[in-house]
């Protein structure tokens, strides 16, 4: 009990900060900026509604979602068959290689902004959806590999050696009966790979200009001659939460059923 | 698990080698191509060797900012780690409950960086900001465009909001893989809540904190958006750490070689760091497997 109510208040007091973003949302700038308001006195919904009707506002949702997913996709498919190898086979480099990738994680991104700018100008990628997802394989490739070779170890090989005698070739193997056991470790990974892809800011705002552009980079425009527009970025704000909640939302179970990652 | 030695493995890795090396190899060429010469235009550069990093190396505002750097890495290390296994220990295992408490955990995870920083920077006003009105209402002198220490406080405050539920996440699923015999036989030998925790739950749990102190220690490292946003790395500089002092210099400067240089020094260190870290882990763990 004593744990449940310890849980609780560390619940509310995680939730204050957001709540107080929708809080604000849900009013209009003078009231924002006239007193201290705990809870929307006069409920008004033109903030959402001025991002939801404008064409330039709502875009930016789907332009970091669309690059989103795609980092995810082209991570997870290159990641799949390079964390099987990682797992089952000892070759001449493995760890070397393995920390390499490792340390593609560690690049700071204001390290690399610039000559990932340079480079994706060069090829003409610049100002799309895939070089942002391109640019995110940076980190999110390593971390897919590495949260994927912890769930793959952790089924037996056995597996492996029984559907081999019953005559399956590999990729059938890999497609019908392997990806199926490590799903949820699939889950998990996706979540992961969505969640640095979303957050991330710098990358992103350096390789797009107008046709790309994510929405974190739209919403400085809040910022204009007058001040501060509080209630339109407040809602920006909190409408960038929604996707990630339903993410979670969809990886819930996989988390909950554990994973301890690597041999233990 | 015994792997077999296998070379032919090295086709599984070839897409993900061929995909990094182009986003990673060629822009940090580009880095170093640039932090040895001086570019004045397009076909004017000059070879300056390790001039640069000489250089950088000498320069007090970058290491202050170094300083304040590992000051706070270290600082949210040492709070969000403990705090997440708390939480995840504290996080109810069964039916709706769980999942609700799996949902609102993750929330702050999945806000983009800036959209932290303006949350913080709202929270931290004392007019209309939650925090910042409580804390001057009950008479503290708080302004964090004005007193260090108020900056200081709100950015750790705000990084162990928005990072201890990472922790707590993979400290939670690295407990629901733990079987229930194990609970079983300890209460059986009558053993302390303590004990359980000590030699049950922490070893089990020292995998996915691997992943989750690396994680933290090379994000944390990197940190940019949120203090760029909450207090631009002020007042003074008593917020500049090594992204905002390396993005100044490259950007308001124009000065490409020294923040090329600047860039490899940052690079490497959070590679020795990191290295350091997963080597003594590592190490930890093939000595308690060798005494078993």
């Amino acid at each position: 009990m004593k744990s449940r109510i310890a849980f609780i208040v560390y619940l509310v007091v995680m939730i204050m900060p957001i709540y107080w973003l929708i809080n604000m949302s849900l009013q209009t700038n003078s009231e924002i900026l006239g007193e201290l308001s705990f809870w929307p006195k006069n409920l008004t919904f033109d903030n959402y509604l001025n991002i939801l009707t404008d064409e330039s506002w709502y875009m930016g949702y789907v332009n970091s979602m669309t690059y989103v997913f795609m980092n995810m996709a082209i991570s997870l498919t290159v990641a799949l068959p390079a964390a099987y190898a990682f797992s089952r086979y000892k070759f001449v480099g493995d760890k070397h290689l393995f920390f390499w990738l490792l340390t593609n994680k560690m690049a700071p991104p204001a390290v690399f902004a610039l000559p990932f700018f340079q480079l994706y100008s060069s090829v003409g990628l610049f100002d799309t959806h895939i070089a942002v997802a391109l640019a995110h394989t940076l980190f999110n490739v390593a971390l897919a590999v590495w949260i994927l070779e912890g769930f793959m170890s952790g089924v037996p090989k056995e597996i492996d050696e029984t559907a081999y005698i019953d005559g399956y070739s590999f990729p059938k193997f890999f497609l019908k009966i392997y990806i199926p056991l490590i799903r949820s470790g699939i889950g998990v990974t996706a979540f992961f790979l969505f969640m640095f892809s979303w957050i991330e800011l710098l990358l992103a705002r350096t390789l797009t200009a107008t046709e790309a552009q994510p929405i974190q980079a739209i919403m400085t425009r809040t910022q204009g001659a007058s001040g501060i527009d509080w209630g339109t970025l407040a809602a920006a704000g909190v409408l960038t939460i929604v996707p990630g909640i339903l993410v979670v939302y969809f990886v819930r179970n996989h988390i909950a059923k554990g994973f301890a990652l690597g041999r233990t | 698990m015994n792997k077999i030695e296998n070379n032919k493995a090295w086709f599984f890795v070839i897409p993900v080698f061929v995909v990094v090396a182009f986003s990673a190899v060629i822009p940090l060429m580009t880095v170093v191509n640039y932090s040895v010469q001086d570019i004045f235009g397009v076909n004017s550069a000059f070879w300056t060797g390790t001039e640069w990093y000489r250089e950088m190396l000498r320069n007090p505002d970058l290491q202050a900012a170094l300083l304040r750097q590992f000051a706070f890495s270290f600082a949210i290390l040492a709070i969000e780690v403990p705090l997440g296994i708390g939480i995840a220990l504290l996080m109810p295992k069964k039916g709706w409950a769980a999942s609700a408490a799996l949902v609102l955990v993750a929330m702050p995870l999945l806000i983009p960086l800036n959209v932290v920083g303006t949350i913080w920077q709202i929270l931290a006003r004392t007019d209309i900001g939650l925090l910042g009105w409580a804390l001057s209402e009950s008479g503290v002198d708080y302004n964090i465009n004005a007193n260090a220490v108020d900056a200081w406080f709100t950015i750790i405050l705000m990084d162990v909001w928005h990072w201890t539920p990472l922790i707590a996440l993979l400290s939670y699923s690295g407990l629901r893989a733990i079987p229930d015999a194990y609970y079983q036989a300890a209460r059986i030998d009558r053993a302390s809540r303590w004990a359980v925790f000590r030699y049950i739950q922490l070893p089990k749990l020292t995998n996915v904190l691997v992943i989750g102190v690396l994680l933290r220690f090379m994000d944390s490292f990197m940190i940019y958006a949120e203090p760029f946003v909450l207090t631009g790395g002020g007042p003074g500089s008593s917020t500049t750490f090594l992204s905002q002092a390396l993005t100044t210099m490259a950007v308001a400067q124009f000065d490409l070689g020294p923040a090329a240089a600047f860039s490899i020094i940052y690079f490497l260190i959070i590679l020795a760091v990191s290295w350091v870290f997963y080597t003594a882990i590592m190490t930890l763990q093939k000595d308690k497997s060798a005494q078993q």
